[in-house]
C-alpha cells in the first residue's frame, strides 16, 4: 500500500520534476526580461539641476511618453517600412523557391538529388554574418565576377549596393541563406504523402505539373502555413545582414532595420528606455502581424475544408 | 541552352534510330527537375567557391586576376591570418566552438527533460507550459537581448562566457522537437512495464526512454549547434572583450576596420573561408547517418 502510494506520488511529480530546468530558465531569461523591458519602456530618466553629482540622474515613471516618441519619430517608420519592402521581396521568392525546389526533388526520375539537396541546403550552415560578408564582397565592383562579366560584354554595372538594388542585395542574402532550410521543411511533408494519393491521378494521365499543381501543393499546405509563419518573423527583425553591410556602404544607416534602431538607441545613444519601448512595439507588431496571418490561413483551410476543396 | 538541345535531342534522333538503341533521355531522366535543382545548387554554391578561390589570392591579386583563378597566396594569407594579433582569430575559433558544443549539449538535455515530460505524461498544465515555451520562438531576440544586458550587468555577468552560454540553453524550437520525437519514439506501454518492474521514473528516463530518443537528440543538438554558433546580436551585445568573441563577431569587427583598410580584405576573406569549413564539415559526415528531414520534426513510423 504504501509503496503504491508512493509510486503514484512518484508518476505525479515526475513531469514537473522533468520541467523544472526549462522552467527555471525560461522565467530567468525570457519572461523576467521580457517583463523587464516593459516595465523600462514606461520609465525615463530626469535630470536635475547639470545632471552632476549623485541624485542628480534620477529613473521617474514616464507614462505613454516613450510611447508616443517612438510612434512619431520618422526614423523608426521608414525603417518599418523599409523592412516591409525587404519582407515583400525576400518572403514570396524564398517560401516559391523552397517550395519549387522541393516539389522537383520529389519528382520521379529526377537525378543527382542527394547532391543538389545538401547542396541547396548548405548556406544553412553558414552564419548570416559570414554570408552576409561573402555576398557583400560579391557586390563589389572591384572583386565581383559579376561586374567582370558586365564590363566585359560592355554592359552598365549598377550600385548593388545603393538605392533599389540594395533591397535586392539584402533580400539575396536572405534567400540564400534560408531557402534550403524551408525546402527541407516542405520537401518533409511532401515525402510523407502516402503513394496512392498519385495513383489515381497518374492513371487518369495527370502530367506531373498536374500532380503537382491540383494534389502535392494542397497537401503541404500546413507546412507552406508554418514556413509562411516563420519567415514573417524572421524578416521583421532583420539585423545581422544589413549590419555587416554596413561597413561595405554608405546606404546602410544605422537605423535601416528597426531592430537596428533599437539597438543604436540603447548602446548608442544610451537611452535604454526609448529602445525598451521601440522593441515592445516590434515584439507586438510581430505577434499580430504573424498570427494575423495564421488566422486568414486557418480560417482559409477551414473553408476549403467545409467545401471539400483538398480532399 | 545546351541542356535544351540534349532534351530535344533524342526525341529527333530517334525517329532514324539505328545509332541510338539507348532508351530516350527523356524517358530516364526528368531534365526539367534536375536542371532546375542544378542551377539552384549552382546559386547555393557560387560564393562559397568564391571564398575558396579567394582566399588563395594575395592582396593584389584579389583586385587583379580574375575572380574565378586561383591565386598564389594561400599560405601567405594564413600566415597573415596567424600573426594577426597573436593569432587572435584562433582563439575566436575556439570560443565559437565552445559556445556551440557546451550550449547544445545542456540544450539537448533540457530538452529531452521537457520534450520526454510533455509526450509521455497527462498532468495539469501540460498544454499551457508548452504554448508558454513555444511562445518563445515568437519573442523578437532583441527585445530579450537588451533587458538580458541589463539584468546580467546587475548580476556584474556581462563580458563573460556565461552571458553568452546562459541564454541559449533553453531551446523553445528544441523542446518542440523533442517532444514531438519522445512521442513518436517511446511507446507508451513500454514505460508503463518499466513502472511494473518497480523501476523510478528517472531510471525509465535514463534506461528506457532516453536511448529511444537518441536520433531525435542529435538534430535537436545539430539544431541548437547551427543556432549558436551562427548567432551574432547576443554576443555582439554582451561582450566587449574580444578574447571572447565568437567567429561571428570577431570576422564583424575584422571586416569593420577592413573596410577602410583594403589590406585587411584579404584577412576577412580567408577568415571567412576558414569559418565555413567546420560546419560544413560537420553536415557532410553526419548525413551519412542522420537524415536532413529530421531537422523539420519528420518522424519515420
Amino acid at each position: 500500500m504504501t509503496i503504491a502510494r508512493r509510486r503514484s506520488y512518484g508518476v505525479k511529480g515526475a513531469p514537473y520534476a522533468f520541467l523544472v530546468p526549462a522552467t527555471i530558465l525560461f522565467a530567468l531569461f525570457f519572461a523576467l526580461p521580457i517583463g523587464y523591458a516593459v516595465w523600462l519602456s514606461f520609465r525615463k530618466v530626469h535630470v536635475s539641476g547639470l545632471g552632476l553629482g549623485s541624485g542628480a540622474r534620477k529613473e521617474v515613471w514616464a507614462g505613454l511618453e516613450n510611447y508616443t516618441d517612438a510612434f512619431t519619430d520618422s526614423e523608426l517608420l521608414d525603417g518599418a517600412l523599409r523592412v516591409i519592402g525587404y519582407g515583400c521581396i525576400v518572403v514570396p521568392v524564398m517560401l516559391g523557391l523552397a517550395l519549387l525546389f522541393a516539389l522537383m526533388l520529389d519528382s520521379d526520375k529526377v537525378r543527382l538529388a542527394p547532391f543538389t539537396r545538401l547542396a541547396i541546403f548548405l548556406p544553412y550552415a553558414i552564419p548570416g554574418v559570414v554570408a552576409a560578408l561573402l555576398w557583400g564582397f560579391l557586390y563589389l565592383p572591384d572583386v565581383s565576377p559579376f561586374y567582370f562579366v558586365l564590363e566585359k560584354l560592355g554592359m552598365p554595372q549598377p550600385d548593388l549596393l545603393d538605392g533599389g538594388p540594395l533591397y535586392l542585395a539584402l533580400s539575396n542574402i536572405a534567400v540564400w541563406g534560408g531557402t534550403g532550410f524551408n525546402m527541407i521543411v516542405i520537401y518533409t511533408s511532401l515525402q510523407a504523402i502516402p503513394a496512392e494519393v498519385y495513383e489515381a491521378a497518374k492513371l487518369d494521365g495527370a502530367t506531373p505539373t498536374q500532380i503537382a499543381l491540383r494534389i502535392k501543393i494542397p497537401m503541404v499546405a500546413p507546412s507552406l502555413v508554418l514556413t509562411f509563419f516563420f519567415s514573417i518573423i524572421a524578416t521583421l527583425q532583420v539585423f545581422n545582414e544589413p549590419t555587416t553591410l554596413k561597413p561595405l556602404t554608405n546606404s546602410v544607416s544605422t537605423t535601416w532595420s528597426p531592430l537596428m534602431k533599437v539597438y543604436r538607441d540603447a548602446f548608442g545613444t544610451g537611452d535604454i528606455y526609448q529602445a525598451a519601448a521601440e522593441a515592445v512595439i516590434i515584439a507586438f507588431a510581430t505577434l499580430v502581424l504573424s498570427f494575423g496571418f495564421l488566422r486568414a490561413a486557418n480560417r482559409r483551410t477551414r473553408r476549403d475544408a467545409s467545401h471539400g476543396g483538398a480532399r | 541552352m545546351s541542356s535544351l538541345a540534349v532534351r530535344k535531342a533524342p526525341s529527333a534522333a530517334g525517329a532514324t534510330g539505328a545509332s541510338h538503341n539507348r532508351p530516350p533521355l527523356r524517358g530516364r531522366i526528368a531534365l526539367v527537375p534536375t536542371i532546375g535543382l542544378l542551377l539552384g545548387a549552382l546559386y547555393c554554391l557560387l560564393p562559397v567557391a568564391w571564398v575558396v578561390i579567394a582566399s588563395t589570392k594575395s592582396g593584389s591579386e584579389l583586385f587583379s586576376t580574375f575572380t574565378f583563378l586561383p591565386g598564389s597566396g594561400f599560405t601567405d594569407n594564413l600566415h597573415d591570418l596567424n600573426a594577426y594579433r597573436d593569432g587572435i582569430y584562433w582563439q575566436w575559433m575556439a570560443n565559437s566552438a565552445l559556445y556551440a558544443v557546451l550550449g547544445a549539449l545542456l540544450s539537448t538535455c533540457v530538452s529531452a527533460f521537457s520534450g520526454y515530460a510533455l509526450a509521455t505524461y497527462r498532468f495539469r498544465g501540460r498544454e499551457t507550459l508548452f504554448n508558454v515555451l513555444l511562445a518563445g520562438v515568437l519573442m523578437p531576440p532583441i527585445i530579450l537581448a537588451i533587458p538580458q544586458y541589463l539584468l546580467m550587468a546587475k548580476a556584474d555577468l556581462t563580458d563573460s562566457y556565461w552571458s553568452v552560454l546562459l541564454p541559449q540553453v533553453l531551446s523553445p524550437y528544441g523542446v518542440y522537437l523533442a517532444r514531438i520525437y519522445a512521442a513518436a519514439a517511446v511507446p507508451s506501454d513500454v514505460v508503463e512495464a518499466g513502472r511494473m518492474d518497480g523501476a523510478s521514473e528517472w531510471r525509465i528516463f535514463t534506461r528506457v526512454a532516453l536511448p529511444m530518443m537518441v536520433p531525435g537528440m542529435v538534430t535537436v543538438f545539430l539544431f541548437q549547434f547551427v543556432a549558436i554558433w551562427n548567432n551574432f546580436l547576443l554576443p555582439y551585445i554582451m561582450l566587449s572583450d574580444d578574447e571572447k568573441f565568437p567567429l561571428t563577431l570577431g570576422l564583424f569587427t575584422l571586416l569593420e576596420q577592413g573596410a577602410n583598410t583594403p589590406a585587411l580584405y584579404t584577412l576577412v576573406i580567408t577568415g571567412a573561408f576558414l569559418a565555413v569549413i567546420p560546419l560544413v564539415a560537420l553536415f557532410l559526415v553526419i548525413q551519412r547517418f542522420w537524415s536532413l528531414d529530421l531537422l523539420s520534426g519528420a518522424v519515420k513510423s
